[in-house]
This record gives C-alpha cells, structure tokens and sequence, in this order.
C-alpha cells in the first residue's frame, strides 16, 4: 500500500497548458488563473471578481468550461488547460472571434476571453435558440455592450438565423 | 477587497499575489486515505471537492483551514448508479455529469431539472452535486431537492459509517450534522418513478442563488386527485423546509384554482421564513414562497 499523501504546502503539478507540456512547483493555494498569468505570463485570462461571479477567468480545463479564479492549480495536476491564448490563430482570429469583431460583441474587451472560453466549450446543439444561449451565456458578465452583439455573435458563428429572436 | 489594485502598480513576475491564506494541500486516492487524513487533521481540515463554494471563502479569507483534503480523485467516490430503484451518487460527481446524465433524469427528474439552476455551467463542471449538500447553503437548491426526495446521506469517519436521512441532515444556514471528521461519502435518492416534479425559483439573474425557491414532487391518481406531494422551500428560510402541512392539504384532492389560492395562503402562513438581505426581507419571502408553490403545483397537476 502506498503511503497516505503528506498534506503539502507546496507542490508540483504537470498539466499541458494550450498543447505545450508545464511543470512547475507552486503554492498549494495558488490560484489557476494566477498559475497561469503571473508565473506562466499568459495573461489572456482576465481577473475580474476573483470569487466566481463574472466570468472573466472562464478556461477549459479538459475541454470543459470553469472558473480558474475558483480552482487551485494543483487542482489542475494533470489536466489540459486552454486559455484564449490557445484558441487564437498565430495569424487572424478563429471564427468566433470573428464574429465578436464583426457583430459588436465587444466594447473595451474585459469579458471576452471568458465569452470566448465558455462558447468554445459549449456545445452548440444544445443550445438551439436565443432563450439558451442567453442562459449559457449568464455566467459571463460584460458591463460594455448590452449582450446584443454578443448575442448576434454567436448565432453568426453558430451560423443561426441571424433575426431569430431579435426585435423589430 | 480589490486585489486588482496591485497587479497594476508592480510589473507582472514580481511578489505574487495571492488570495487564500497558506494552507496544506493533500490529494488521496482512496477513501481510506482521506478518512485516515480527516481523522488526523480534524477540525483544522476542509474537505475540498468541487470546490465552487469553498474557494470563494478562501478567496474572501473568510474560511482559513490548515489543511485541505481534496477527494475529487478518489475512485470509490466517483460512483454514479441506479440500484434497487435508488440513485446513488458519489461525492466526487460532478453536477454537470449528472445533468447530462439519461438514467439519472429517469430515476429522479426533480434533480436532473434542478441541477441547471445551480450556478452556471461554468460552476457545474466542477461543482459536486454531494457537495452543495453538505456545503448546506440555505438559498441553494440541492438541499431542497434531497428533502423533498427524501434522499438519505451516507457519512463515514475512519471509524464509522452512518445514514442520515435529509429530515435530520440539515441543521441551519451551512450547519448539518456531518461531524467534523466524517465525510458525506454518498447521497442516495430514491427514484421517484411517475411522479411529476418541478423546481421553480426567483432570483436576480439566472444562475445566481434563489431569493426564494420551491422543489416539489407531485404523483396523480388515475382519477386525477393528488396521491403523493412532497413540497420544499429554499432561500426563504435557513434550511430546506418541507411543507408538511401543506402536502396534506393537498393529499387525496383534485387540483382546482381554489386549492391553489389554498396552497398558497397556507405555504406563506406557514414558511418559516427568517432569511433577510439586501434583496428582500423575511415577510417578501414567505409570500413569495406562496406564489413559488402555487406555480409548482399548478405545473405539477396540468
Ligand atoms: S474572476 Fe473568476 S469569475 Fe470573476
Ligand atoms: S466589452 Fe467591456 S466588459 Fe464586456
């Protein structure tokens, strides 16, 4: 039998950070979103609470999305992690992003690494109208824009009817 | 509290912020393990499993444990099965497995219609459906959920291992009766077959905590009057309550607009309603737990 772990203050923990393999000893009570923006520079996942209400420092963590301003790094020993760092092309903007662009779903740019993180990690079918993607998209707050561009963004980068549910 | 404030005044790479005090971290794979650990560290000790409720309060230093015990990798804790008509679920199972899980809206619609109300998706990735329980905030809706089912909480310290039924588990606002070195290991909620449920709530944005909430369960007769109810409220008070009173009422009747004003007028007179803040006093929330079981009943019977 192995022995029972030692509870440690700090430890290390290997993940694959956007593809690229990450070893490193932290803090048992670094946050994942200051893992990843002081010791690591990606400073992408932006911080705007800092206890799990808007959104900001939303991630995937095995492809699903969270709130890395709520997860200790060591929590995320062994997982993969992607910030908006690793969805954006070395040229250019992926389609979602596009589509922020295009459509007015962003103002000063606070939120959008955490919209663009939690619809990377959702899956589209089901959320198939307005009323959900609304809620999906609930967990995000943006002070700039009203949501309706950002509505508009993602029925154009899910390729949805772009009048559906839009008000004469 | 606006760490930010620093993070512009020095160069990134420079004196780390930090938001949790220090804290040892322990990572078990067994359960073993982590009751062997609970029962080393006790009372200086957290259980962290999803840790969506626990990690703010570190954030905010309003929870300051010596050690944290995180069971998410332990394997016997991963379980998720329905047995007998029982839908057992681990302690390291995420909501989010179980929304997205068939078997479980078939053995318990009322969990699987709760669950999308819990925080957001973001939460419920991580966030465990036993740890809301035991976290035991009282606006939350899984709490509600276990005492209108009737669910019953497997507990094990390193020495013991005991079921409390919801009835007994919930004491107060973030108080039940897990002992500081046990750990609800396992929630078990039975399945509730042909029953109509339905979970209704107020609340200022989706996903936030309910101001005032109703999980209710609902089985017709085939000639249409009630046979079974089961009623419960969150927000409105400090721990899920059941609305016995008002399930009796209800019991052996057809549901009619009359019952219904009936429901309402008995659930406000009735709710132990003390929960107060800066969205509603305790007297708005009582009254609009009436309403909340009117509208649940009505779903229910339609
Ligand atoms: S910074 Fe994480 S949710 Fe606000
Ligand atoms: S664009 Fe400014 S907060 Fe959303």
């Amino acid at each position: 039998m192995r022995p029972v772990p030692r509870p440690a203050d700090r430890i290390t923990v290997s993940m694959s950070v956007n593809g690229g393999p990450v070893e490193r000893t932290v803090d048992s009570r670094r946050l994942l979103a200051d893992f990843l923006r002081e010791d690591l520079g990606l400073t992408g996942t932006h911080l705007g609470c800092e206890h799990g209400v808007c959104g900001a420092c939303t991630l995937l963590v095995d492809g699903r999305p969270v709130r890395s301003c709520i997860m200790l790094a060591v929590q995320a020993d062994g997982c993969e992690v992607t910030t908006v760092e690793g969805i954006t092309p070395r040229e250019g903007l992926n389609p979602i992003q596009q589509a922020f662009k295009d459509h007015h779903g962003l103002q000063c740019g606070f939120c959008t690494p955490g919209f663009l993180m939690t619809l990377t990690g959702a899956e589209p079918s089901e959320y198939p109208d307005d009323e959900s993607i609304r809620e999906l998209l609930a967990g995000n707050l943006c002070r700039c824009t009203g949501y309706e561009g950002i509505v508009e963004a993602v029925r154009a980068a899910w390729g949805r009817d772009e009048r559906e549910g839009r008000r004469p | 509290m606006t760490p930010n404030m620093h993070n512009r005044l020095r160069p990134p790479h420079e004196a780390p912020t930090v938001k949790p005090p220090r804290f040892r971290y322990a990572r078990p794979e067994t359960l073993d393990e982590a009751l062997h650990l609970l029962a080393e560290h006790g009372d200086e000790a957290r259980v962290l499993a999803g840790g969506q409720s626990l990690i703010p309060l570190l954030n905010f230093r309003l929870a300051r444990p010596e050690v944290l015990i995180d069971i998410t990798m332990v394997e016997e804790l991963r379980l998720m099965a329905v047995e007998n008509g029982t839908l057992r679920i681990g302690a390291a199972v995420t909501q989010r497995t179980v929304e997205r899980s068939e078997e479980a809206a078939r053995a318990c619609p009322l969990l699987t219609k709760a669950l999308p109300f819990v925080g957001h998706l973001q939460n419920r990735t991580r966030g465990t459906v036993a740890g809301s329980i035991a976290h035991a905030d009282p606006a939350a809706e899984l709490p509600a959920v276990a005492a209108a089912l009737d669910a019953v909480m497997v507990v094990r310290s390193s020495s013991v291992e005991r079921t409390v039924p919801a009835g007994e588990f919930f004491f107060g606002p973030f108080t039940t009766a897990l002992e500081p070195d046990e750990i609800l290991v396992e929630v078990r909620f039975p399945s509730s077959g042909g029953a109509r449920s339905s979970v209704v709530e107020i609340s200022p944005r989706s996903g936030d905590f309910a101001i005032a909430g109703a999980a209710g369960l609902l089985l017709a007769s085939p000639g249409g009057r009630t046979a079974e109810c089961a009623l419960a409220l969150f927000g409105v008070g400090g721990a899920p309550q059941r609305l016995t009173e008002v399930e009796d009422h209800l019991k052996g009747r057809r549901v009619t607009s009359g019952l219904l004003d009936e429901a309402e007028e008995m659930t406000a007179r009735t709710a132990l309603a003390d929960s107060e803040d800066i969205h509603a006093d305790a007297a708005y929330r009582a009254r609009v737990a009436g309403v909340l079981v009117r509208r649940a009943v009505e779903e229910m019977a339609a």
